[in-house]
Parts: C-alpha cells; structure tokens; sequence
C-alpha cells in the first residue's frame, strides 16, 4: 500500500486535484440548480452553500494557527511560526469571503448589508483579530521576538473567541438562521440539499488544506534555501 | 508570592504618584473624551439606550489611554531587565494588573459619576450598573495589561496597543453597554442578569488566560 | 561554587551574536569577557544572568556537587551594568529596600548602612536616584548588586562613569570577589584585566 503510494505520488497528485476541482464545480452547479428551495425560502439562500463552509474553514485556519503558535511556544522552531502565520493568511481570505457573502445575504434578508447582529460582530471580531494579528508581526523585528509575541497574541486571542461563538448569541437575539447548529440540534435541510451541502463543506476545507500545505512546502524549501546560504557563507 | 506582589505593586505606586505625570495625562484624557462626547451631543435629548452606549465609549477610551504605561515605562527606563533580574514574572505580572484595576478603577469613580451629571440623568438600577461596571473593570484591566506587556516587547509601537486590545476588550464593552441599558431604564430588574454571569465568566477566561500566557512574554 | 557555560549560541535574526561559547568560573577563579563593540560581551553577561535566554547551550551554577535550580537561581546573582537601571524617581534608599524586599534580606536597613558607608554613598541615601551623578550612579548600581549578597557576581564594564577613586575603589572590590565569589566581567580597558584569572575573548 505505502509503496504503491509512493510510487504513483505524481499521478495521485494530478488525480486528487483534478477530484478537488470537479467537485467545486458540482458545488457551483448543484447550488444552484440541483437543491430544491426549503418551503418559505427565497433564491437567495443558496448563499448558504458558500457562506457556511466559509466560515468553517475562517475557524478552521484560526484553530491550525492556534495550534501551531502553542508549538512554537513549546519547541522554539522558528518554521511552526512560518506555518501559523501561514494558517492566518489563508483565514483573513476565507474570513472576507464569509463576511461578504453574509453581508450580501443580510442585505437581501433583512435589508441592510450590516446591522450588528452577533454573527456579524462576531465574524467582524475575528477580522480584527487577524488583522491585529499582522500588525504586530510587522512591529517586531527580532524574528524570534516576533514569533513569540505572535504566538501569545494568537493563543489569547483563541481564548476569547468561542465567547462570541456561544455567549454573545445567547444574551442578544440573532436572526440569524442557524441550519445546523440549533437548540433542537435538529438538521433543517432535505436530503438533496444536505448532499450539496457537505460536499461544499468538504470542497472548501480539501482547498483550504491544499493552500496550506502548497504554503508549508514553500515554507521549508526557503528554510532549506536559507540553511545551504548558512553553510556557503 | 503575596509578599513579592506587594513589594512591587507598593513601588509602581510609590513611582506613580511621585512622579505624576502619567496618571495625570490619563486622568486629563479621560475628561477630555468626556467633555467630546458630552460636547458633540449638547442639549438634545437623547435615549437611555444610546447614553448606555456613550458611557462605554467613554470608559474604553479611558481604559485605552491608561493602560499601557505600566509596562512600557520599564521599557523606556531600561529598567525592564532590572526587574528581570530580581523578580518572577507572575508576581510582577499580578502588580501590574493590581495597578491596572486600580488605576482604572479610581478613573471610572470620576468619569461615571460626572457622567450621570453632565447628561442628567436617573440611574433605574444603580447596584446593577455598579456591579456590571465593576466586572467590566476588572476584564478590561486583565485584557490590557497583557497586550501592554506584549506591546512593551515590539519594537515599532505606534497605535499597536490599541488595535491589539480592542477585539479582546470588545466584548466586556458589548455586555456592558447591555447591562447599563437595563440599569438605565428597568426600574427593580434583576442584579444578576444573564449579563453579569457573561462579564463574570469572560474576566475569569481573560485573566486566567493572561496569567499563563505571560510567562512568555516577559521571558525570551 | 562553580559556574559551568557549555556551548553557548544566540542569534538576532539570522546573525549569530554568541556562537559555541564555552568556559568554566569558579570561587577564586575569575574570568575576564573581551572583544570589540558588538561583539556579544553583553548579550552573554545577560544570557549569564538569566536575562537572556540562549537558543542552544546551558549555563550550569552549582554550589558543591549540586545544581542550583532555576526558579532559585535569580537570588544567587548580581550584576552591574550600563543597561541594568535603577528607578529614576524613587530615592536611593527606596531603590535598595525594594531588591531587599524581593530577595527577603534581613535587617535590610543595617545593611543599607553598612554598604552606603563602603560605597561613600551614606549622605545621599535619601535623594532621588536621578538627581544622582553618573559616578554616583554607578557606585550605587554596585550597592544593588550586593543587597542580597549574590555568590555570582557579573559586571559589565566595571569602572565606566566612575573617577580615580571610584576605580581604586572597584579594583579592591574585584580583588576581594574574586577570591569570595564567582566572578565574570567584561571589559576592553587593559588595567581591569589584571583581574582576571583566565581571559575569554569573544568573536562573532
């Protein structure tokens, strides 16, 4: 199995990417042609299939970032700080995306593209964070220093989101429609639409996790690069 | 431990107030945000809910002002490695946020109570508003003073402390002016609402939080 | 008591600043740091005295055959030097209860006294540390560094801002530490190397 793996690594490549890119475009395709509308819905929910995984992928990255800077702290190698920062790159852009396709939403909804409901503080804290996240590792030059200091900054930032996640929406009401995570626990899509759904779950977070690794191995080959201009000096 | 906490809590003070010109910018500052706020609204009559929210804007300002002095003085004093030297990092991470609290706690026992005056006003529920602005003190003195002690270490600062600490400090500034609208306007409302078990469990996580993570601050 | 660095590195950047220092110090066995500007004398004191932290490398102090732990290590030193300030508005007396308040010295005061007599410092103990000439300064760096009478003793450049005096006087004071204490300094200036036992030059 391993050296079949092995020896066909090229071809499995060019295959696996070739899957990531068809199923996006079923994605595309079933968002708007194969799920049925939910009874009272109107066209414009089929945001949904785009936005939801968006924002998962948004706290995905946070969460690798997060995982990374506590290995940093712990081990001291400079590359798991390349790597968090890396994770919080790809986050910002999937964060834009989800604030945009919301606010899109909201404004076709409730008739404003922003109003402040918790989902959208929410989502607009993690922006910030991100954002401050960047200014910080600018203000630093040691890079030791900087990735120390990112690193905390991420892991106290990490401390607060679930806060906005879970208690902020409990003490102001949200409109916000919550087809997976609600009280009853309850899955409010057919089975159609749930199909398209997960798929556009999968798709986004296999490209998300293609980015990432394409970054990591850029990553280490500029270490690797950096370790041979070492030894020529 | 209490005893070196102490010891160092007792110097920034006898340093502070000796030389007072920190705390007095800071107090200055947060008048000045007062009088901006109380100014740009003049005579018109306003709601509780947006007095509620004025409150907070002034407090978070105040809070941004003061906070960051505590660790960046040691910086520039180049006293930071002496301290090094001689302490541990949690005791001298619990004196500057004892200091913190304390500093923002004598600024908010101004600015509110001018607060309620220059706008003219009745508080509905004062120990409400008291205890909510009281556990928002305590969130916003845990949160700021690590990002101080964070800050102190960057080498370009500028404007860093604020854009660091605001998204941390946000949401003690979102359950606050939640709570000081139910005071301002519910006359016999309850003391504990679901916003002062949320402003409650989010100073226990940010202090907590701090108080492990500061150890890699202060140390290389 | 013995103090045992083993190969030392710390970079900035992507530049080594200290790379593979090694060295042994003992009581009676002092060592003299030197090398030209920027070439990490400082940043090895400071990695010495647990202000800096080394990216590979140990520094081992030990009393007898034991190893002092970390957490009590900070007790043990002392150190002087340029970038190690005292707290400009507190008054010089204010400045030595502080440290002996922290490293628990007893009968703080009688010490004070007894170290202000030695430094020459006794008139001034009351006056604000800023109001203090850079002699003075300097001499009364040294009174902090003793406070809690540290067995290691690390000095960096021990007779800057001091005049004759002040530098006879730091010289009989090497003299006794050396025989006393573990003690590391770094200097350029020639005469100060008369007190070292062993010169380690530092290159980066």
């Amino acid at each position: 199995m391993v050296r079949f793996f092995n020896e066909h690594k090229a071809l499995l490549a060019v295959m696996a990417k070739a899957f990531l890119f068809i199923l996006l475009s079923l994605v595309i395709v079933g968002a708007y042609y194969y799920a049925p509308l939910a009874k009272g819905l109107k066209e414009y929910t089929r945001v949904l299939y785009f936005h939801v995984p968006a924002a998962w992928v948004t706290v995905l990255a946070f969460l690798i970032s997060a995982w990374y800077s506590l290995q940093y702290l712990r081990k001291r190698d400079l590359i798991l700080d390349a790597y968090a920062a890396a994770a919080n790159q790809l986050g910002i852009l999937y964060c834009l995306v989800t604030t945009v396709t919301g606010a899109m939403w909201a404004k076709a909804s409730w008739g404003a593209y922003w109003n402040w409901d918790p989902r959208q503080t929410s989502i607009f804290i993690l922006l910030l964070i991100y954002a401050a996240y960047f200014s910080l590792r600018s203000a630093v030059e040691n890079d030791q220093d900087r990735a120390r200091l990112s690193a905390v900054y991420s892991l106290l930032a990490f401390a607060t989101v679930p806060f906005f996640i879970f208690i902020i929406p409990r003490i102001y009401e949200s409109l916000h429609p919550d087809p997976l995570i609600n009280e009853q626990a309850k899955i409010k899509m057919n089975i159609k639409m749930l199909q398209v759904f997960l798929s556009s779950l999968t798709g986004f977070t296999l490209l998300f996790l293609w980015m990432l690794n394409l970054k990591k191995r850029l990553i280490k080959l500029s270490a690797h690069f950096e370790e041979i201009e070492e030894e020529y000096e | 431990m209490f005893h070196e906490v102490w010891i160092l809590f007792k110097k920034d003070l006898l340093q502070e107030f000796r030389s007072k010109a920190a705390i007095n910018a800071i107090f200055l500052f947060s008048i000045v945000t007062l009088t901006a706020v109380s100014y740009s609204i003049g005579s018109h009559a306003i709601s509780d809910f947006i007095l509620a929210a004025l409150l907070w804007i002034v407090i978070v300002f105040s809070a941004l002002s003061a906070f960051s002095h505590i660790f960046l003085k040691e910086e520039e004093a180049q006293t930071a490695d002496t301290l090094k030297l001689i302490a541990q990092p949690t005791p001298i991470f619990l004196s500057k946020w004892l200091f913190n609290t304390l500093l923002l706690t004598l600024l908010l026992m101004v600015i509110v109570p001018l607060f309620v005056g220059v706008f003219n006003f009745q508080v509905k529920n004062m120990p409400l508003l008291l205890l909510s602005i009281f556990l928002g003190d305590i969130g916003l003195a845990s949160g700021g003073t690590i990002v101080a002690a964070l800050i102190a270490k960057a080498s370009r600062r500028g404007a860093l402390f604020s854009v660091l600490s605001f998204p941390i400090l946000l949401p003690v500034m979102v359950v606050g002016i939640s709570a000081a609208q139910i005071a301002f306007t519910q006359e016999g409302s309850p003391l504990f609402p679901s916003e002062i078990t949320a402003l409650f469990a989010y100073d226990v996580v940010l202090f907590t939080t701090s108080l492990m993570l500061f150890d890699f601050i202060w140390n290389d | 008591m013995k103090l045992q660095v083993n190969n030392l590195y710390k970079r900035y950047n992507r530049r080594y600043i200290l790379k593979d220092i090694s060295f042994t110090a003992a009581r009676g066995q002092s060592i003299a740091l030197t090398g030209p500007n920027g070439s990490g004398k400082t940043t090895l004191i400071k990695v010495l005295s647990q202000i800096v932290r080394p990216d590979k490398g140990e520094v081992h102090f030990s009393i007898g055959d034991t190893v002092i732990p970390r957490e009590e290590l900070n007790r043990h030193i002392g150190l002087v030097g340029p970038y190690l300030q005292l707290y400009q508005e507190l008054t010089a007396y204010e400045n030595l209860i502080f440290i002996a308040g922290l490293r628990r010295v007893d009968n703080a005061g009688d010490r004070i006294k007894k170290l202000a007599a030695e430094v020459g410092l006794e008139k001034h103990m009351h006056r604000a540390v800023h109001t203090y000439s850079s002699g003075m300064k300097q001499r009364l760096k040294y009174m902090f560094a003793l406070m809690g009478d540290p067995d290691y003793l690390f000095v960096d450049e021990p007779t800057s801002n001091l005049d004759k005096a002040g530098i006879a006087w730091v010289y009989r004071l090497l003299a006794r530490w050396k025989k006393e204490k573990v003690l590391v300094f770094a200097t350029n200036d020639e005469p100060d190397l008369e007190f070292a036992d062993k010169v380690v030059s530092v290159v980066s």
